[in-house]
C-alpha cells in the first residue's frame, strides 16, 4: 500500500532496540518538522508550529516504535537459545515459527519438547520452549528476538509484522507532514509493551495540552456461537476508546472525535472498554494530568507474528485526525460539564 | 451533614463521569473558601486560606473522591442484553439481585448465563445487563455508556445505607469540615478527586500540580466486625479511624501522631487503622514530586465495593470533629 | 542464460528450497509432481504417472539380467482441507498427521480458484478470561483468514479446497535448513541426487525411481506402485525424529549424524547387510534406526506387495517433524544419496544373494 508503512513493518525493534524505526522516522521527517530530538529513553519528538503566541493549543500525537517479541536469556551446549518474550505473547502461537535474532539477524525456528506435542492438554509455558539456529553463531544473551513475517496484500487487507504500532508511526509521520493551527509536537515513543515507559517521560518534558496516542488495536470480529464483542471490527474505521485498562479517555475528547468523523462521514466505533492499554496510561497522568485519548486501527492477530488491517481504516485514521487538528482539537478544550 | 450524606449518595458519578456530582458538590462550597476550579483531569479544587498567621502553618491538601464504583457496557446484543466491564473494584459475587442506574434514567438488572438452580461463581464472562429492551436498537444505552448501583438511601438509627457511601460519606465529611473550619494557620487545599476507584488517578495529578506540604486523605475503611471478616481491629461506631498502614501505604508517622495527639487532646473515640486490601488518595500524592508526608482519616464502612454498604454517623462525625480540630491548631514542629 | 531457460538447480540446499516451497498436500499432488518430473526427466530413461498420481522414472541397469530395484520416496506433504465457510472466514480439517499446537497464527496457502494467501486465526489473549487462555487452542477455536469479505471467499473457495502451509527454506547455522514439507521433499532431494551420482557411474540394475503419493494418509501411493513396479528389491526413503530437547533418546537420532539404516521386522535382513557394507566400505557415516514394528515409511506396504518384495528403508534425521519449521543438516541429504547410489551400485547379479536360509 505505501513504502514508509512497509518499511515500518518490516523494521525489527522490541522494546529497548528501537533504532531501526527510529532511523526510518528521523529520515521520512527530517524535511517535515521544525525540530527532532532523541531523548534520554529513546523517545523520537518531533515538533512543528511552535509560536509564541500565547494561547496556541499544544497537541501530542504519540506512537509507539517498539513491537513485542523476545530476548535471548542465553544459548545451551547443543546450540539452542532459551528465550523470554519482551511484551505480551501467548505461547499458544509460537512453536514453529521463524524469528530473528539479534544485531546480526541470526535466523532461528521455535520449537517445543515433542512429547508436548503428544499430550496437547497443558500450554507450553515461553520458559519450556527452544530456538533452533542450528548452532549458529554471533547470538549473546540480551539479543533482541522478532518475528519474521511479509508485508503483503491479502485479499482486501494488508498482512504484516508489528502493525502495533507501526501503523500508529506511521499515521503520525502522515500527520507530521501536514500543517494545523496548533502546535504539533509527535512523539514516537519506545518499552510500550513493557510498561508505557516511553510516553509517560515524552508527555513529562512535552507538556501538552491535550494528546492523542494512535495505535493498532485489538479486533475480535471473528465468528463465534455468542453474540459477544468484537473488540473492534475491520472496514469500519478508527476506533476510539472510551476506558480500557490504562485510562479512562477524556470525554470531551471523545466528542471531538466521534463529532468531527460523523460531520466529515468518517466512519467510526468505539473501542470494546476494558480491553488493553495504550501509552494514554502514563501520558494522562504526566505532571498536572493531561486530557488524552486513543484512535486506533483495528487489527486482527496483534501480539503474534503477522497482523492483518484494512487499508481503508488506516485511511480513514489519518483523514479524522487531519479533520480534528484542523479544527476543534487546535482549540482549548472548554470545561467539561454534565449533559442536560 | 446526614442530609448531606443523603444529598450526595443521590447523584450520578461513577469513575471517570463525574461531572454531575462535582456540580453537586460545588454548589455546596459557596460562601465556604477563597476559591474554586477544576483541574485538567476534572479534580475539583477548593482553596480556603489561612486566616491566621503561624510558625506551623502548612499546605494541606484534603483528598476525598467523588468518584464511585459501577460498570460500563462493553457489547449490546441483537436481543438488547448488555456485556460490561467493571469500573474499578466491584465485587463480582455482589451483582447477582442488585441493580443499576444509567446517566439517562434506564435502570438494569444483573442476569446470569444458564439455569438459576445449578448456578456456578459469577464471572464477567457469564453475566449481563438486562436493560429492559428487547433489541440493540430498543436499548437506550449504547457501548462505552456507565452506570452506577442504587439502592434507596437508609437508616436504622445511626448506621446508614447506601450503594456509594464509598466515598461520598468522606466528601460529606470534607464540605463539613470545611464549614466548620473557623480559622487555621494552614493554607487548605480541599480536593474532590476522580478516579480515585481506578487507582487514584486524579489525586495523582492534583498532587503534582498542587504541592502540598501535608496529604490527608478522607476515605472509608473495611471493618472486621462482622461474622468471618478478616481479621481486623476496626469496627463500625467505635470512632473515627487513623490510618497506620494499608495495601499501598505507610502513614507518615508524625502525621499520625498529629491526628492522635488531636483526638486526644479533644477527647474524640478513634480507632488505629491497618487495611490489608486497598489503599486510598494519599498513596498517590505521598510520592508526588519529592514526596509529601501522608495520612488518612478513616470512616469505617461494611461491605465497601458491593452495592448495599453500611456505615456509622457518628464515626463520620467524629472524623469532621477530628479533622477541625486538628486543622485549627498548628502542624506539629 | 536467462532465468527461464536456467538449467535446474543441483545444489542440495536450493533443491531442497524449491521442492519444498512447492504445495503438494496428499491427494493434491499435482504441482509438486510437475517439477520433480522437471528434475527426474534428464536422470531417467522413461517417465511414468500411474493411475493415483504416482511418478516413475526408470534408469535402466548396464547389464541385461533385467532386475529392478525400486527406490520410493513420497512427494505429499500433510496440510489442510476446508470444511466450511463461516462468516467470511473458512473451517478446516487436518490432511495428515499435523501438529495442532504448530498451526495458531501460522500462515498458509489456500488452494481455491485461485491460490489466495491466509493464516490461521485465533481469539485474541487480551479478550480471554484466564481460564481460557490456560487451554491449548482446538481445532474448533481456529479458523483461516484471507482478508476476503463473505460473499468474494465464497467465490474463490469451495469446501474441499486444499490447504498448504506457506513458508520459504531458509540456511540456519552450521549446513541445518529449516522449512515445511521437510518430509519428505528431504528425500526426493536424496532420490534425485543418488540418480545424479549414477550417471556417473556403472550399475547393472534397472532402477525405479518412485515418487509416491497419500503416503501421509496411509501409504496409499507406495502400495500401487510397488504391485506395479513389480521390483525384485525395495528401497524407501523417508524422515526420521532428530533428537530435539524434549525427545526420549529412545526413539530419536543426533542431528547431523548421518543416514539412519532401519532396523526391524519391516527390513530384510540381507539387503540391510548390503546398505551396511556399502556405508562402512565407502566410510559414510550412519546409524541404525530400530523399527519395531510399522516403520510408517512406504517401505511397511512395499514389503507386503504381491509375493513380496524384500525392503529396506533410509532415513534422514529431522527435527520439528510435521510442523512448518522442519530442520535438517544438509550434509545428511548427500550422505544418504552417496549411501543410496553404492548401495544400487554393489546389488548381486545374482538374487539368491538375497536368501533368507541359504541352502548350503
Amino acid at each position: 500500500m505505501n513504502e514508509l508503512l512497509e518499511k515500518l513493518s518490516r523494521a525489527r525493534g522490541v522494546a529497548g532496540h528501537e533504532s531501526e524505526v527510529r532511523a526510518i522516522l528521523r529520515e521520512e521527517l527530517a524535511a517535515h518538522v521544525e525540530e527532532l530530538t532523541v531523548d534520554s529513553i529513546g523517545n523520537l519528538i518531533v515538533r512543528k508550529g511552535r509560536s509564541d503566541a500565547a494561547g496556541t493549543q499544544r497537541v501530542m500525537l504519540a506512537a509507539h516504535m517498539d513491537e513485542v517479541g523476545g530476548m535471548v536469556m542465553r544459548t545451551n551446549a547443543d546450540g539452542t537459545v532459551k528465550f523470554r518474550s519482551v511484551g505480551g505473547l501467548d505461547p499458544r502461537i509460537l512453536p514453529g515459527k521463524r524469528v530473528t535474532i539479534g544485531a546480526q539477524s541470526v535466523p532461528g525456528v521455535i520449537m517445543r519438547a515433542p512429547h508436548a506435542a503428544r499430550s496437547g492438554k497443558r500450554v507450553v509455558p515461553i520458559s519450556d520452549l527452544l530456538i533452533d539456529t542450528g548452532g549458529a553463531g554471533g547470538i549473546a544473551p540480551g539479543d533482541m528476538i522478532t518475528f519474521e513475517s511479509e508485508y503483503e496484500e491479502y485479499g482486501r487487507l494488508l498482512k504484516g509484522k508489528s502493525f502495533d504500532d507501526r501503523v500508529g508511526c506511521f499515521i503520525l509521520a502522515e500527520l507530521m507532514k501536514g500543517d494545523f493551527p496548533c502546535e504539533l509536537v509527535g512523539a514516537f515513543t519506545v518499552q510500550e509493551e513493557i510498561g508505557l515507559r516511553g510516553a509517560g517521560v515524552a508527555a513529562y518534558a512535552v507538556e501538552p495540552d491535550v494528546a492523542v496516542a494512535l495505535e493498532g488495536t485489538v479486533a475480535d470480529d471473528l465468528p463465534k456461537q455468542d453474540d459477544l464483542s468484537p473488540t473492534t471490527e475491520l472496514g469500519k474505521g478508527p476506533s476510539i476508546s472510551v476506558m480500557d485498562r490504562s485510562a479512562h479517555a477524556d470525554r470531551r475528547l471523545v466528542r471531538i472525535l466521534t463529532e468531527t468523523a460523523t460531520a466529515h462521514n468518517i466512519p467510526w466505533q468505539i473501542k470494546q472498554p476494558g480491553v488493553g492499554g495504550t501509552d494514554v496510561g502514563t501520558i494522562h497522568l504526566a505532571r498536572e494530568g493531561v486530557p488524552a485519548v486513543a484512535v486506533a486501527v483495528p487489527c486482527r492477530y496483534i501480539h503474534t507474528p503477522a497482523a492483518l488491517m484494512d487499508p481503508a481504516d488506516v485511511k480513514s485514521a489519518i483523514e479524522l485526525m487531519s479533520k480534528a487538528l484542523s479544527g476543534p482539537l487546535a482549540r482549548p478544550l472548554g470545561p467539561e460539564r454534565s449533559e442536560a | 451533614m446526614r442530609a448531606l450524606i443523603e444529598e450526595l449518595c443521590s447523584v450520578f458519578g461513577p469513575s471517570g463521569q463525574e461531572e454531575r456530582i462535582r456540580e453537586a458538590i460545588s454548589s455546596h462550597l459557596d460562601g465556604l473558601v477563597d476559591e474554586v476550579r477544576t483541574d485538567r483531569l476534572g479534580n475539583l479544587i477548593a482553596v480556603k486560606r489561612p486566616t491566621v498567621s503561624g510558625e506551623g502553618g502548612r499546605r494541606i491538601m484534603l483528598a476525598a473522591h467523588i468518584d464511585e464504583i459501577g460498570v460500563m457496557v462493553t457489547h449490546v446484543d441483537a436481543q438488547g442484553f448488555c456485556r460490561f466491564t467493571t469500573l474499578g473494584g466491584v465485587l463480582i459475587n455482589s451483582l447477582i439481585g442488585s441493580r443499576v442506574h444509567f446517566a439517562n434514567g434506564v435502570q438494569g438488572a444483573f442476569g446470569m448465563e444458564g439455569s438459576p438452580l445449578a448456578r456456578e461463581r459469577p464471572t464477567l464472562q457469564k453475566l449481563f445487563l438486562d436493560v429492559g429492551a428487547e433489541s440493540r436498537e430498543g436499548a437506550r444505552v449504547q457501548v462505552g455508556d456507565t452506570a452506577v448501583f442504587r439502592s434507596s438511601f437508609g437508616a436504622v438509627g445511626d448506621r446508614l445505607f447506601a450503594a456509594n457511601l464509598d466515598d461520598r460519606i468522606g466528601c460529606a465529611v470534607l464540605i463539613e469540615t470545611l464549614r466548620e473550619l473557623e480559622s487555621s494557620p494552614h493554607e487548605i487545599l480541599a480536593v474532590f478527586t476522580v478516579q480515585e476507584e481506578v487507582g487514584a488517578r486524579g489525586a495523582t495529578t492534583a498532587g503534582y500540580g498542587l504541592e502540598p506540604e501535608v496529604i490527608l486523605a478522607i476515605d472509608v475503611t473495611a471493618t472486621g466486625d462482622f461474622p468471618q471478616a478478616t481479621p481486623m481491629e476496626v469496627a463500625l461506631g467505635k470512632g473515627v479511624a487513623i490510618k497506620v498502614m494499608d495495601r499501598r501505604m505507610i502513614s507518615h508517622p508524625k502525621v499520625r501522631g498529629w491526628l492522635e495527639d488531636t483526638a486526644q487532646a479533644h477527647d474524640i473515640p478513634y480507632q488505629l487503622e491497618v487495611l490489608e486490601y486497598g489503599s486510598t488518595d494519599a498513596s498517590a500524592v505521598q510520592v508526588s514530586r519529592a514526596g509529601v508526608p501522608a495520612g488518612t482519616v478513616s470512616i469505617p464502612c461494611r461491605y465497601v465495593h458491593t452495592p448495599s454498604q453500611v456505615a456509622d454517623y457518628n464515626d463520620a462525625l467524629g472524623a469532621v470533629r477530628l479533622l477541625v480540630n486538628a486543622l485549627s491548631g498548628a502542624y506539629p514542629s | 542464460m536467462n532465468s527461464e531457460n536456467k538449467a535446474p538447480e543441483t545444489d542440495t540446499f536450493s533443491l531442497l528450497k524449491e521442492l519444498s516451497e512447492i504445495p503438494g498436500v496428499s491427494g493434491q499432488e499435482d504441482r509438486i509432481r510437475a517439477r520433480v518430473c522437471d528434475h527426474l526427466a534428464p536422470l531417467v530413461d522413461e517417465l511414468h504417472t500411474d493411475t493415483l498420481g504416482n511418478l516413475t522414472g526408470l534408469r535402466r541397469g548396464h547389464n541385461s539380467s533385467g532386475k529392478r530395484v525400486m527406490l520410493a520416496a513420497h512427494m505429499d506433504e500433510i496440510g489442510l482441507i476446508v470444511t466450511r465457510l463461516e462468516k467470511g472466514f473458512l473451517r478446516f480439517a487436518p490432511v495428515g498427521g499435523v501438529d495442532l499446537g504448530a498451526l495458531p497464527a501460522q500462515e498458509v496457502t489456500v488452494h481455491g480458484r485461485s491460490d489466495l494467501p491466509g493464516l490461521i486465526a485465533s481469539r485474541p489473549p487480551h479478550v480471554l478470561s484466564m481460564e481460557e487462555r490456560e487451554k491449548p487452542f482446538a481445532q474448533a477455536d481456529l479458523f483461516i483468514d484471507v482478508g476476503l469479505a463473505a460473499d468474494r471467499l465464497a467465490e474463490h473457495v469451495s469446501v474441499g479446497d486444499f490447504i498448504s502451509i506457506r513458508r520459504s527454506a531458509d540456511s540456519l547455522g552450521n549446513g541445518h535448513a529449516t522449512g515445511k514439507a521437510f518430509d519428505n521433499r528431504v528425500s526426493v532431494v536424496v532420490l534425485l541426487q543418488a540418480l545424479r551420482i549414477l550417471q556417473g557411474r556403472s550399475h547393472g540394475w534397472d532402477v525405479a525411481a518412485v515418487v509416491t503419493v497419500q503416503e501421509e494418509i496411509g501409504l496409499r501411493g507406495a502400495k500401487t506402485a510397488t504391485f506395479h513396479v513389480a521390483p525384485d528389491v525395495g528401497i524407501a526413503l523417508d524422515v526420521t525424529y532428530a533428537e530435539q530437547p524434549g525427545a526420549s533418546p529412545d526413539e530419536a537420532l543426533p542431528m547431523g549424524s548421518g543416514p539412519a539404516i532401519g532396523l526391524g521386522p519391516n527390513m530384510h535382513p540381507v539387503l540391510r547387510e548390503f546398505l551396511v557394507n556399502a556405508a562402512e566400505r565407502d566410510e559414510i557415516p550412519y546409524t541404525n534406526e530400530v523399527l519395531p514394528g510399522n516403520s510408517g515409511t512406504d517401505a511397511w506396504a512395499m514389503q507386503v506387495s504381491q509375493s513380496g518384495i524384500p525392503t529396506a528403508l533410509i532415513s534422514v534425521p529431522i527435527r520439528n517433524m510435521h510442523t512448518p519449521a522442519e530442520t535438517v543438516v544438509l550434509k545428511d541429504i548427500d550422505r544418504s544419496a552417496r549411501l543410496l547410489a553404492e548401495t544400487i551400485c554393489e546389488l548381486p547379479d545374482d538374487l539368491s544373494a538375497l536368501a533368507l536360509d541359504s541352502e548350503s
